[in-house]
């Protein structure tokens, strides 16, 4: 399919409703013991639900296990759904061919965590950039040279012409990184999934290539799915916060809402742990939940925090799954206190 | 202030050889620590801070091309040691090392009593029962139950074998302990339950620390003081309070301002360029090429300059003798 092709599908759809939703997913991956025996199922991600806005971005923050990279490749398409659906501009993802998930991937792009990972190492940037336009066959040698060199100046890789021959080695990780995102953003997108794109980068580094996805978020209006486990930078690069524990979205707010008025114990508890550079530190022991998150082949039973918090109520939190309930409009949180 | 300090480190040189040509990781670093201090080397991948560590320790690759400079250990040059005993005199007993990604580092076969007791059946001589009594005490110390000496590193989280490895570290009673990046691969609630231990143990053991981190945010739990290496130098020395307030050099206030704030909006900032190649650093100062205040006398090598207040800054608008138009009130 060319891009002339994408452009009026796209026309075709209704630019209004939202750009992405995620209805009750959940991924499951299942533990087989020897060959046809099954020993559980791990659920990374355990009935999800959430809409995305045209031009939005949103981060998906929790520690390592949460399932928050399950979630991004689910809604990626590189893992299957056990339940639940994903709508793209209103259509069903189960329900594409592989025709119409190419037109799919062409609307999504992806910025892995590992930038050096991603990209090929036998690769020259001009290659790498060009595979994603030849695939979708995108027109002439001249167009596409045309465009790799827009797209290349968008990411602030300049001198371009010095660029293009280089292989990944070759290049610094900030450097690699704004080749990811290129590659991500060649096909003009409307979706970025962005996994951990900075954790990998130095601390100086990592300010420019989140402002360099926030421009390109404001540019082109893009969706922007963020998934980091960095609390601190998120407020600077997104509108909304989803909190994710054991599989589960706990709590979701606006930004300022969210680090003001943090509702879930568990959200609490991390919002407390995280440092700001100061020496008063030194002087200040964390509160910190006892325990670690939770495995995710056999989860605590209802709410998945129950065993580590410190608002527990016997009876409630070990017996039913809370719900999301809404203290604040526009803040949800799955929690029994607020009840 | 005690009249020899803990540790006093001079002109210490590391570099490596290559194919491509030498590399200088660690050049020409001088500092001292005081005993029961915790020092923080700050830097950003490629400094020579963990270069830094793999010299104090003297545990070095086969490529070494120059190793030189004094290491004062409770005054003594510990460079004039010969190799083993160096191994038997220092290592565990009087400084210790937690590697980077040490949790990583655990032999995965050997029982964790085995691991922790180690050094002491090593190095002080002890029989295994009396090594696990004080493998356990240092396991509770570190905030893991006891019977955890019978399991195997792999039954653990990240999180607990990073603790093993610090029980590891600390079982020996060293004056000393190094910790290569404690935390930088651990979740944020482990980071600051791990932080939260570290800060238990200096109240408790006297311990110094040499806190080895690229992390701005998380250095400010343990620093009394900072150094901040660039291009293998330290280019600031400074008492953590006034650092964390407002650093001196011109990186490492770019640095301070490019660390997201979960409870200030700020405006962030990043630093154009990248640092330099060790291999063929720039003549002059190392930063100056990515700096906003150059002038000329930056391309000469700065020393560090006493700022007039204790702290010490490579930079030539700190040095009294600049003439008055490009000086520190640009700063």
């Amino acid at each position: 399919m060319t891009i002339e092709n994408q452009a009026r599908t796209a026309l075709a759809t209704p630019q209004h409703g939202p750009l992405l939703s995620v209805r009750n997913l959940r991924t499951e991956f299942e533990l087989r013991r020897w060959v046809f025996g099954r020993a559980g199922f791990v659920r990374a991600v355990d009935g999800v639900s959430f809409e995305l806005k045209r031009g939005e971005a949103i981060a998906v923050v929790g520690e390592s296990g949460c399932g928050k990279s399950s979630l991004a490749k689910t809604i990626l398409g590189l893992y299957r759904p056990s339940q639940g659906e994903v709508f793209f501009e209103g259509k069903n993802l189960a329900g594409l061919n592989g025709r119409d998930m190419r037109w799919y991937r062409s609307e999504v792009g992806y910025v892995q965590q590992d930038p050096y990972g991603a990209l090929p190492p036998f690769m020259p940037v001009r290659r790498i950039l060009e595979e994603p336009l030849i695939i979708n066959g995108v027109g002439s040698k001249t167009e596409r040279e045309r465009r790799i060199r827009e797209v290349l100046e968008e990411v602030r890789l300049t001198p371009v012409a010095d660029l293009l021959p280089k292989f990944p080695h070759m290049l610094s990780g900030g450097q690699q990184q704004r080749v990811v995102i290129a590659r991500a953003m060649i096909l003009r997108p409307k979706l970025l999934v962005a996994d951990e794109p900075v954790s990998m980068l130095d601390a100086s580094v990592r300010v420019e290539i989140l402002e360099l996805l926030r421009g390109l978020q404001r540019a082109h209006n893009l969706g922007v799915i963020y998934i980091t486990h960095d609390l601190s930078s998120v407020r600077h690069f997104s509108e909304r916060i989803f909190v994710m524990y054991a599989g589960k979205i706990i709590e979701k707010a606006e930004v300022r809402e969210l680090i003001r008025n943090p509702l879930h114990p568990y959200t609490r508890a991390l919002l407390a742990a995280i440092p700001d550079p100061d020496p008063e530190n030194v002087h200040i022991f964390k509160p910190v939940p006892p325990g670690e998150p939770p495995s995710l082949l056999q989860p605590p039973a209802a709410c998945r925090f129950h065993p580590r918090c410190p608002e527990f109520m016997k009876g409630l939190c070990d017996v039913e799954d809370p719900p999301d309930f809404e203290p604040v409009p526009g803040h949800f949180v799955m929690c029994w206190l607020y009840r | 202030m005690s009249p020899t300090p803990l540790l006093r480190v001079e002109d210490l040189r590391l570099y490596f050889g290559t194919t491509g040509g030498v590399v200088r990781a660690v050049d020409g670093v001088s500092f001292e620590l005081e005993h029961n201090q915790a020092l923080v080397i700050l830097g950003e991948s490629g400094c020579g801070k963990s270069s830094l560590a793999r010299a104090l320790l003297r545990l070095l690759p086969r490529n070494v091309q120059t190793y030189t400079g004094r290491v004062f250990v409770n005054g003594t040059d510990v460079m004039k040691l010969d190799d083993e005993r160096f191994r038997r005199e220092m290592r565990w007993t009087t400084i210790s090392l937690v590697p980077q990604a040490a949790m990583n580092a655990l032999n995965p076969v050997v029982k964790v009593g085995d691991q922790v007791a180690e050094p002491l059946m090593v190095h002080r001589g002890l029989e295994k029962e009396a090594g696990w009594q004080r493998a356990r005490e240092m396991l509770q110390r570190v905030g893991l139950p006891a019977d955890f000496l019978k399991r195997y590193p792999f039954e653990l989280s990240g999180g607990m074998r990073q603790r093993t490895a610090l029980a590891m570290a600390l079982v020996a009673k060293p004056q000393l302990v190094v910790l290569d990046e404690p935390t930088s691969a651990l979740d944020v609630l482990t980071q600051a339950n791990i932080m939260n231990v570290l800060k238990e143990i200096r109240r408790e053991l006297e311990t110094s620390f040499i806190l080895i981190t690229h992390d701005v945010a998380t250095s400010s739990e343990l620093a009394d003081r900072v150094a901040v290496m660039y291009a293998g130098q330290v280019v600031e020395l400074s008492d953590a309070a006034r650092f964390f307030g407002r650093p001196l050099h011109p990186y490492s206030q770019k640095l301070m301002d490019s660390v997201p704030r979960l409870r200030e909006d700020k405006k962030l900032e990043f630093i154009p360029g990248e640092p330099p190649n060790l291999m063929n650093p720039p003549a002059g100062c190392r930063f100056a090429p990515r700096c906003s205040f150059r002038f000329e006398r930056c391309d000469q090598e700065p020393p560090l300059i006493d700022s007039g207040d204790g702290r010490r800054v490579r930079c030539w608008l700190y040095d009294s003798t600049v003439s008055s138009s490009e000086s520190r009130v640009s700063i």
